[in-house]
């Protein structure tokens, strides 16, 4: 039986794979998989783990921290969402910090859709109450909040762009959601 | 739709990132056995349910995820302060307070702002 | 020709862009940028609808969104049809469809009017007085028939076709209204870099200047100044210009909600476009410039078609160049209808006199009218007025009594004055304050950060209008730390000041109890009504309302609440400010349900979640079953089975061979840190330091008070990590409840909760051939039973992919619970499914899931639980750690009530009659032959047929239960009562072999 084994490795099935959509204002795309931890830990590690990650993590609410294709984003005082795009170990990175602190893998918890164009503040908010502005959302900005009826995480990478992060089962909702109001967001 | 200031994002956000989560100050007994059951009774069932000033914990559910407290006027549904968990309550003579006809026009309410 | 009462010359619409409609079946001319309104009236028609309560033939009073009378059905297609459309608003566009309303069979001859004739008895606070005897009579003849008699319009029966949406939006300076105030106030904003919206709800900007054409602004005719200027605030980026947009509610913290109308005016909309979006405006600063409303003369028959109010019949005129009459008449207590009738006198049409209440009317007006040529009646009065389906005369008296004077019309222009629009200040809670002078409420506490400008807050001065406006701007936009680059100016010219205005009844609308002056034309409330309920002894404004339906529905006051309130205190002796005000609530004007719905319908009506494995469930034939918002696969149906065929196969087929389930949606919350454990002792009313890493314990989650809350099977992975699993309900909750104790109860702990349920599919594979069939597949594991005995997790591979296996059961079967991060869910699940079916096999759904775990007595917290059992009621005493001091929920438990005797207590029922199966929330009986009401003693929590055990099974809770095993209960059905024995809950497997196999 051990033939059996490894024979067919299992693949992944990603969620929203292959969508797109949105409109000329607000392209929605979804983002590549990535590997992502929540990460817990009190202030005293907070250097140490900056350093295991080769970034600094942020201290200060809505704001994140990027160094190529890795990003922490400030969720609370004590969290951190941490989203590597080259997939790397990002448990193992923050284990050779040797501070205390809490790792959980969300890579698969989590997907995103990626809202761009000159209408995507206006898309999302389509279901979103923040205040989408530059000037109180600028780039980097980065929070946890509702879309509708769905809790997300939005992270600003460009003056046009949004990541939308979101629980998988919710990402039909969300995306579906996204491409209405993108559609709006044209008009 | 109320705004409420998260003591942790240090922001007024949108009322649909919170929940209310009950009576603040009120501390769970460490000595939870030995307690008598009219003890417990207050402890866990009675509440004061006031009209005018109280103070509540609320839950920035979906936002930085923090339970943190609230005084708030039941009767103009006005927040007057918010703080962090842990906290004692405030000193509320500093406060505002937060009745309705506390102004008689707009300039008055922008330089009480100020 | 679109309509004779066209005026050529007249009017802003282009005569060559015309357009068609029907009413009523009828085609009629219009001009595009008509509204239904002013088409009709061009073609004459002044009748457009029929009273609520007496039927009255009823026209267009208004030209704006106060009308309460022209309200019409508009009608796209069978699944589009708008009902209590004010004409006055909307658009015609080609080829529009619109019905008038509460009439049958037609508007000029309609069968409800008898109701007119039958007045005497429909008094105010007729239905409180009427329909009260007898008592059964309410239910099945009175309140029937009101039903079909009441109501306006008819709604549609089919889906809306039309989509809707929905924006937050954020704003430094939110304006309401774009006339003269408005738009000189969003300039000033717009001027200092601030971020300003303003809306109105008209088609174009410009408010009062619609009909005004006096006005000049900057040596700029004012419609068109209005015009120039909202096109060069829509060209700056800090400003958003929204036409046909209604503020229609003002809440909380400068939360204001707008209804924007996208489509409703064109003949063929774009389908990518709503029809109506729905705008969520928060801004720092709102600053109010509604305008004012002018208000109808009170008096005898002041209701028939053609008697309308003056501004409305300039509007008509100077906006859409239609003439309302050929032979006008005005009655005023106010020099503003003088304006209207300089305007209709140059443009040829005949005006019969203006009756002027007043003593002294404006010199101003009154010389005017002279060198014009018209004929002014001064301190007369309008007693009566002619005309059956139109108003044909009016009769005319010197105050005070004395012989009238019949006068031929074919239209009333009437003003009582105007009446500041206070809803949205009043709505933001602010306070009024009557100034008796003027006779008005205006702006007077404020209880948000918002300013009232301009004719809302009594401004009437055209100069001082535009200077408070364009301070009001400068100034909301300083609270944002924008200032001026520079002080602005406007000049504003117009043609007359107005004086004048009344409130209440005018000559001729009593006082007796028979005339019919008009106050509230939506509602049919008249002058002598309100006299009525103040004899009757309502003597408050609010049960005043209440009791004649005064300024209620959709018209919130805006024409009869300053005349109803002055009615009352006349009355009642007292001061207008002493009687009050009633509240103006939201909806300013109706929302459909539509806009406040908007995105919300259809799939995204709520988040429907669904496992990873759900496409390759759908494809093995799965029926699925909403649980909260997770579709589950429910059963798995084969050719020819029903859903009783298909369980009990699965049911079978799990005991016999092997089955495999979906239990992706089982909340999971990741437990870490050093007091990992001591947290969960905390919890969890079991002990957790003896688990040893790599073992599972089933735990109960209680609340305070002692009752069960949750319970879940938890794996320690490491010392300083749990796994733990939840109810599919419970996830969030329970993470809710964990995250409050550690948080504001156990802060000093070192441990961080953090949510796993979409971390892993999880496909529980069961029965005794389980290991059978996932061995091949798992890598690093030592499957026996020695190494990895019942309840124990894990860490490996499986399918190459890396695993967390769990060996646990909830089928008292062999079993093992297979979590995969999710995107390897549907590969892992389609090869042990396939392995499953290669061995005999099946998957299994919920359904077989519930029967399976009830035939081994395993309860499901909150379907054998309701938030009132213990640990020890539900025979799971032992899950409580005795040597614990504390854990939440050790208190409640020791409660007096906890630990009486008596209590309900879980256990199994068994039919007499094997066949039958109980009802799942069922009452259960001592003695059914007991009188009603009889004692009920307990009810059945779950019940179930099960193939394995060839017979009914049942859990239940009943009071004394564990006590009463072996004795005969009742269940008392409609149609028989079930005798059952009382029995422990294992009916399968007492002995619970099976799951170590």
């Amino acid at each position: 039986m051990a033939d059996l084994i490894g024979a067919e490795l299992a693949t992944r099935t990603l969620p929203l794979s292959g969508f797109h959509g949105g409109s000329a204002a607000a392209a929605l795309s979804v983002a590549a998989p990535a590997t992502r931890i929540s990460l817990r830990a009190k202030p005293d590690a907070v250097a140490a783990l900056s350093g295991a990650l080769g970034l600094s993590l942020p201290t200060k609410a809505k704001t994140s921290a990027s160094s190529n294709g890795r990003h922490a984003l400030w969720l609370g005082p004590d969290e951190w969402l941490v989203i590597d795009e080259n997939e790397a170990d990002l448990i193992a990175a923050v284990a050779s910090s040797n501070m205390l602190h809490s790792a959980t893998d969300i890579s698969h918890r989590n997907t995103a859709i990626i809202v761009k164009g000159r209408g995507a503040a206006v898309a999302i908010n389509g279901g979103c109450p923040q205040d989408l502005s530059l000037a109180a959302f600028p780039v980097g900005a980065c929070s946890r909040t509702v879309l509708a009826k769905a809790e997300i995480v939005l992270l600003r990478t460009a003056e046009d762009t949004f990541r939308v992060e979101c629980w998988r089962s919710f990402s039909p909702y969300v995306s579906t959601l996204l491409a209405e109001a993108a559609e709006d967001a044209g008009n | 739709m109320l705004l409420i200031y998260c003591p942790y994002c240090e922001e007024e956000r949108s009322e649909l990132e919170f929940r209310q989560a009950g009576d603040a100050h009120i501390a769970r007994p460490t000595n939870m056995t030995e307690m008598t059951d009219e003890d417990f009774e207050a402890f866990f069932f009675l509440r004061d349910n006031v009209k005018g000033l109280t103070f509540e914990r609320w839950r920035h559910l979906n936002g930085c995820g923090r339970f943190f407290n609230a005084a708030r006027d039941t009767v103009s549904d006005k927040f007057l302060t918010t703080y962090k968990a842990g906290l004692p309550r405030p000193d509320l003579s500093t406060l505002r307070p937060a009745t309705e006809a506390t102004v008689e026009t707009y300039e008055a309410t922008e330089s009480n702002a100020k | 020709m679109s309509g004779a009462n066209r005026i050529p010359g007249a009017g802003r619409l282009t005569p060559a862009k015309t357009a068609r409609f029907f009413f009523d079946g009828k085609s009629y001319a219009a001009l595009e940028g008509d509204t239904v309104a002013s088409a009709l009236l061009a073609n004459g028609v002044h009748l457009v609808g029929r009273s609520f309560k007496y039927h009255r033939p009823r026209g267009i009073v208004s030209a704006g969104a106060e009308e309460p009378n022209a309200l019409i059905g508009v009608e796209r297609d069978a699944a589009r049809k708008q009902p209590n459309v004010r004409a006055t608003v909307q658009d015609v566009f080609d080829g529009m469809k619109v019905i008038s309303q509460n009439r049958w069979p037609s508007l000029a001859f309609d069968v409800g009017a008898v109701n007119n004739l039958l007045a005497p008895f429909f008094a105010a606070g007729f239905y409180y007085k009427t329909f009260m005897w007898p008592k059964q009579a309410w239910k099945h003849v009175y309140e029937p028939q009101i039903r079909a008699a009441a109501g306006l319009g008819v709604s549609p029966t089919e889906d809306d076709t039309d989509h809707y949406s929905s924006r937050y939006a954020h704003c430094d300076v939110l304006v309401i209204g774009a006339g003269v105030a408005g738009l000189s106030a969003a300039l000033a904003a717009a001027k200092t870099g601030a971020r300003v919206i303003i809306c109105d709800e008209q088609p174009e900007v410009g408010g009062a200047l619609h009909y005004d054409k006096s006005v000049t602004i900057d040596g700029q005719d004012g419609y068109s100044w209005a015009q120039a200027t909202a096109a060069n605030l829509a060209k700056m980026d800090n400003v958003t210009v929204l036409p046909r947009t209604t503020a229609f509610g003002y809440y909380a913290q400068n939360f204001v909600g707008l209804n924007e109308r996208v489509t409703e005016h064109l003949a063929k909309p774009d389908k990518k476009l709503p029809r109506e979006r729905l705008w969520q405006v928060r801004a720092k600063r709102v600053i109010i410039a509604t305008g004012a409303i002018e208000r109808h003369m009170v008096f005898a028959n002041n209701d028939r078609p053609g008697i309308m109010l003056a501004s409305a019949a300039r509007t008509f005129l100077n906006h859409f160049g239609v003439a309302v009459g050929k032979k006008v008449g005005v009655y005023t207590a106010n020099d503003s209808a003088y304006e209207a009738a300089f305007d209709l006198k140059r443009a040829g049409i005949t005006i019969a006199a203006i009756v002027d209440s007043r003593e002294q009317p404006g010199e101003a007006v009154l010389a005017e009218a002279r060198s014009l040529g018209i004929e002014v009646m001064v301190g007369y009065g309008v007693v009566d007025t002619g005309g059956k389906l139109r108003v044909s005369s009016m009769s005319v008296a010197r105050n005070g009594g004395g012989s009238s004077r019949k006068i031929a019309i074919d239209a009333l222009l009437v003003s009582a004055g105007w009446t500041p629009s206070v809803h949205m200040f009043s709505q933001s809670r602010g306070k009024v304050a009557y100034d008796a002078e003027t006779q008005r409420f205006l702006p007077g506490t404020y209880a948000q950060d918002c300013l009232s400008i301009g004719a809302c807050n009594g401004t009437n001065d055209l100069q001082a209008t535009i200077e408070e406006s364009l301070a009001a701007g400068e100034l909301m936009s300083n609270a944002s730390g924008y200032t001026a680059p520079e002080k602005l100016a406007l000049q504003g010219v117009n043609a007359f000041s107005w004086t004048g205005g009344m409130a209440g009844a005018a000559e001729g609308a009593g006082p007796d109890t028979t005339v019919k002056a008009f106050i509230d034309f939506q509602n049919d409330v008249c002058a002598k009504d309100i006299r009525l309920a103040v004899r009757e002894g309502m003597h408050s404004i609010e049960h005043i309302k209440r009791f004649t339906t005064n300024g209620m529905a959709t018209d919130q006051g805006k024409l009869s609440n300053i005349h109803g309130l002055a009615i009352a205190a006349e009355t009642l002796g007292r001061e207008i400010p002493k009687v009050g005000l009633t509240t103006f609530r939201a909806p300013y004007t109706p929302v459909t349900f539509g806009t406040l719905i908007n995105h919300s319908r259809g799939e995204l009506f709520d988040p429907t979640r669904k496992t990873p494995m759900h496409a390759l469930e759908e494809a093995q034939g799965a029926v699925f079953e909403d649980v909260g918002q997770w579709k589950r696969a429910w059963y798995y149906p084969r050719a020819g089975e029903d859903m009783h065929q298909a369980v009990n196969r699965e049911c079978k087929t799990v005991r016999d061979i092997a089955g495999i389930f979906d239990a992706s949606t089982l909340g999971k919350i990741e437990v870490v840190g050093p007091d990992a454990a001591q947290f969960l002792n905390l919890i969890y009313t079991n002990s957790w330091d003896t688990l040893k890493p790599g073992r599972c314990r089933y735990g109960i989650m209680l609340r305070e008070d002692g009752f069960v809350y949750d319970d879940g099977v938890v794996g320690r992975m490491a010392e300083d990590r749990f796994h733990v699993t939840t109810t599919t309900g419970g996830a969030a909750r329970v993470m809710n409840h964990m995250e409050d104790y550690l948080q504001t109860e156990f802060p000093h702990l070192n441990v961080w909760l953090t949510s796993a349920t979409e971390q892993w599919a999880v496909i529980a594979v069961q029965g005794p051939k389980a290991r059978e069939i996932i061995e091949p597949l798992v890598e690093g594991i030592d499957l026996s039973n020695e190494a990895f005995p019942h309840m124990s997790v894990r860490e490996g591979k499986v399918c190459g992919v890396p695993t967390r296996l769990f060996r646990m059961s909830f089928t008292g079967e062999t079993g093992f619970e297979v979590n995969v991060p999710a995107d390897f869910g549907p590969a892992v699940w389609a090869a042990i499914s396939e392995r499953t079916e290669a061995l005999g096999g099946c998957a299994y759904g919920t359904e077989a899931m519930h029967i399976l775990r009830a035939e081994k007595g395993y309860i499901i917290v909150g379907q054998d639980t309701d938030g009132t059992v213990t640990p020890d009621d539900a025979s799971l005493g032992w899950a409580v750690g005795k040597k614990k001091t504390d854990f939440v929920g050790i208190r409640g438990l020791r409660r007096p009530d906890l630990v009486a005797d008596g209590r309900k207590q879980l256990v199994g029922l068994l039919t007499k009659d094997p066949a039958v199966v109980l009802e799942e929330g069922a009452q259960i009986v001592a003695n059914p032959n007991q009188p009603l009401p009889m004692t009920m003693i307990g009810h059945v929590t779950s019940a179930y047929w099960s193939e394995n055990c060839g017979r009914s099974i049942a859990l239940a809770l009943v009071a004394g239960g564990k006590g009463k095993i072996g004795q005969t209960l009742y269940v008392p059905m409609p149609d028989k009562t079930i005798a059952v024995e009382v029995s422990d809950m294992v009916f399968f497997d007492k002995e619970g072999g099976r799951i170590n196999g």
